[in-house]
């Protein structure tokens, strides 16, 4: 498949989650959006990372190149499954306190 | 010769230093005698330094490098020569006279003021000094500065009076702006030549370095400083209202020494001035104009003081006429006269003074010819002698600059001989509605008329004297004399005026110009022996007399245009544009401050949109428009 695609579809996916988090008030969606956003680029690297190494394979079929961005991918999502899990335990703890999870209530920092 | 050329100048120093610093500490009689004893010393040393010239020639002192870099040295070195030690002579002895005539003169001031006089008089001479003995442009301009303060503090002495304290900042403004053009000369010189020693400066290969264009700028900027510090057109007006100085100190600073400083900066460089015939035009014009211009002043002034100020912008003139016509010996010889004769007619006018309780109209005068009589002899003497009657010395010196005149073009001897006719008629009606006739003060002045005080009838006797008798120093040839000062300043003037009138030439013009005198001054005497001027009625009359509204031109034509500039600037660039700009920032910066502040409205969405609009925004600039079109032409074309 020509690496086209690939891009075009993380644009796609990545300009949903900008657009999501942009209009969506709810914070799990906000959320959810932003994961969309990081794994839209993970999914830009490792497209990146293949389309290397098969340029590099054609030239020495023992080629290691792109190796190191696949193995990258990885530590990406392990930071954001860590990140997730704060995050989510953040909009716990607010809505324990608020009783929603609208962000447009949580206006406090105005002024 | 080192130490004693340094105490010329030092006692003058240590005399102001003592006055200055001790003036709430010494009695008046411990002031006067230690002001006029440094100066009298400063006079005595005055003269073995001449006589040692006399005898061995110009003598040279070097004491310190004042300014030194790579390409200018300024030496603080002292010369004297025939000039400067003549100059040196003038300066401390009429200045030891008027000392002691102020001992006496200042009697009423109580110790604090009387010091604060003295230390002013004294620092006057000591500036003076400096002057005359510096030997290099930067030095005189030094001492140029100290007369100019001294003259400033000493009409403003008593500081009380306002309109004296605006008196003293006309005549030091006045004298800033020929200071200017004196200093721009000065930069002149070092930009051309790399020195400002007179021992470099004039000599011959200087002057082979410099264009005409150059001689002529400097030797105009030079005049623009002589003609602020010699009250010439155009910046004389302030010489009168010095007048508001006590009398000694208009007879020492504004008759006889610090005023012909403009004269001895001239002959001093005279060797430029003759390499520019265009300056010497200018001089001779400009000295013959203040002549008359001050002269027709003069014959119509009411107050004693104002009459000699008048006079002596007007003898400044002469002067001016002589430097002009290269008659560089006859402007020394009558700055030497003038300072004797005008002298003593300031410290007589300061005896009347004195006498008539400080009053100063002459028409509350009259008759004080048996009342004063030491002051009344003497002070005939001096307008005897600045009339040009001979034997007296005024005619000796008046004469030889009109001979120089008259060869050089008629026309400055026509009008020099008109001034001269103006000069007795004014003396006299002076001298005449002063002292002939009747009293016309009140009573009480009457009663208190009194001679003046041995202190101050002794330096007008000598100064009477030297009036009568100073025109010895340069009794022309034809006379049988041999004229000892040109033969003193040959040496100083590159190209000595040799006369080549003929004998019968030189006779006739002496007769005409003593006769022109004799009449005006009779005229003067019948007229003014009975009566006094009444407010002049006629045109012509009241134009003189409100001095050709010279004043008045100058409040309208600079005085007020400055002003109102100044208003313009204060109301319209100070507060509309200066302040304008600076409160105009804050105010820009508080209503955007205002305006921006809406954007923090705590929604975090808001947040997050500006931040992706900021993320794009930079993405615009960072790949600009043009590659980021080709990446997307790009991807759709595969």
């Amino acid at each position: 498949m020509p690496i086209e695609y690939y891009i075009f579809l993380c644009l796609t996916l990545f300009s949903i989650g900008v657009i999501g988090v942009l209009t969506r008030r709810n914070a799990i969606i906000v959320f959810m959006c932003i994961e969309l956003m990081l794994n839209a680029v993970n999914m830009l690297l490792v497209a990146f990372s293949k389309m290397n190494y098969g340029a590099a394979q054609m030239m020495s079929p023992n080629t290691t190149a792109g190796i190191d961005a696949q193995i990258f991918v990885f530590f990406i999502m392990v930071v954001a499954a860590a990140e997730v899990s704060i995050g989510l335990a953040i909009i716990v703890m607010i809505y324990r306190n608020t009783h929603s999870i609208d962000i447009n209530f949580l206006n406090r920092l105005k002024n | 010769m080192k130490t004693l050329v340094a105490f010329i100048i030092l006692w003058p120093l240590a005399g102001f230093l003592f006055n200055g610093l001790g003036r709430n500490y010494w009695s008046k009689k411990v002031i006067a005698y230690k002001a006029t004893g440094y100066i009298v010393a400063s006079f005595i040393a005055s003269i073995f330094v001449f006589l040692h010239v006399q005898d061995h020639g110009a003598v040279m002192v070097h004491y310190f490098d004042f300014i030194h870099t790579d390409s200018l040295t300024i030496p603080f070195d002292f010369k004297v020569d025939a000039l400067s030690s003549l100059f040196l002579l003038v300066i401390t002895g009429v200045g030891s006279l008027i000392h002691l005539y102020s001992t006496a003169y200042m009697q009423e001031e109580s110790a604090p003021h009387y010091a604060r006089y003295f230390a002013y008089l004294n620092l006057f001479i000591f500036s003076m000094l400096l002057l005359v003995l510096g030997d290099n442009y930067i030095i005189m301009f030094m001492g140029w500065e100290g007369v100019g303060l001294c003259s400033y503090l000493l009409i403003g002495y008593w500081f009380s009076n306002g309109n004296y304290n605006y008196a003293a900042k006309k005549a030091f403004i006045m004298n800033r702006i020929g200071d200017l053009g004196f200093l721009l000369a000065i930069f002149w010189l070092i930009a051309k030549l790399d020195t400002v020693s007179y021992s470099e400066v004039l000599t011959a290969e200087s002057l082979a370095k410099l264009s005409s264009a150059d001689i002529t700028g400097i030797t105009l900027l030079l005049f623009v400083g002589a003609m602020g510090k010699s009250a010439q057109i155009p910046l004389f007006t302030w010489l009168p209202d010095a007048m508001a100085g006590p009398t000694p100190v208009s007879a020492l600073i504004h008759a006889a020494t610090m005023v012909t400083a403009g004269i001895y900066m001239i002959t001093r460089s005279n060797i430029l001035f003759s390499h520019s015939e265009i300056t010497q035009n200018i001089v001779a014009i400009i000295g013959i104009s203040t002549a008359l211009l001050a002269a027709t002043i003069a014959i119509k002034q009411n107050d004693i003081k104002k009459v000699l100020a008048y006079s002596t912008v007007s003898q400044l003139g002469y002067m001016f006429l002589g430097l002009g016509v290269g008659a560089y010996s006859g402007a020394v010889f009558h700055v030497i006269t003038h300072a004797f004769f005008k002298a003593l007619l300031f410290l007589g006018a300061g005896s009347v003074i004195h006498a008539m309780h400080h009053e100063q109209d002459i028409r509350k005068m009259g008759g004080l010819k048996s009342k004063l009589p030491i002051t009344h002899i003497t002070f005939l003497i001096g307008c005897i002698a600045i009339a040009g009657v001979p034997p007296f010395s005024g005619f000796f010196s008046k004469d030889e600059i009109l001979a120089a005149a008259f060869e050089k073009n008629k026309i400055y001897w026509v009008l020099g001989l008109i001034g001269s006719a103006m000069t007795a008629f004014y003396m006299f009606r002076l001298y005449a509605t002063t002292f002939l006739g009747k009293f016309r003060g009140s009573n009480e002045q009457e009663a208190h008329l009194h001679e003046s005080p041995l202190a101050m009838t002794l330096p007008l006797i000598v100064l009477a004297i030297l009036s009568a008798v100073g025109g010895a120093i340069g009794i022309p040839h034809i006379m049988g004399g041999h004229h000892w000062l040109t033969g003193q300043l040959s040496s100083i003037v590159s190209t000595p005026h040799e006369t080549s009138l003929a004998v019968s030439t030189e006779w006739i013009l002496m007769g005409v110009s003593v006769a022109i005198a004799a009449t005006s001054l009779l005229i003067a005497l019948s007229r003014y022996s009975k009566q006094t001027d009444e407010e002049p009625s006629s045109a012509l009359g009241k134009f003189f007399y409100n001095k050709w509204y010279i004043d008045e031109l100058y409040q309208k034509a600079i005085i007020e245009p400055l002003n109102h500039f100044a208003l313009f600037l204060k109301e319209f660039i100070e507060k509309k544009v200066i302040d304008g700009a600076v409160n105009g920032t804050g105010k820009l910066v508080q209503f955007s401050a205002r305006k921006v502040r809406l954007i923090q409205n705590g929604q975090a969405g808001y947040y997050i949109l500006f931040m992706v609009l900021g993320i794009i925004t930079l993405f615009l600039i960072w790949f600009n428009d043009i590659s980021i079109l080709r990446l997307i032409y790009s991807l759709t074309q595969s």
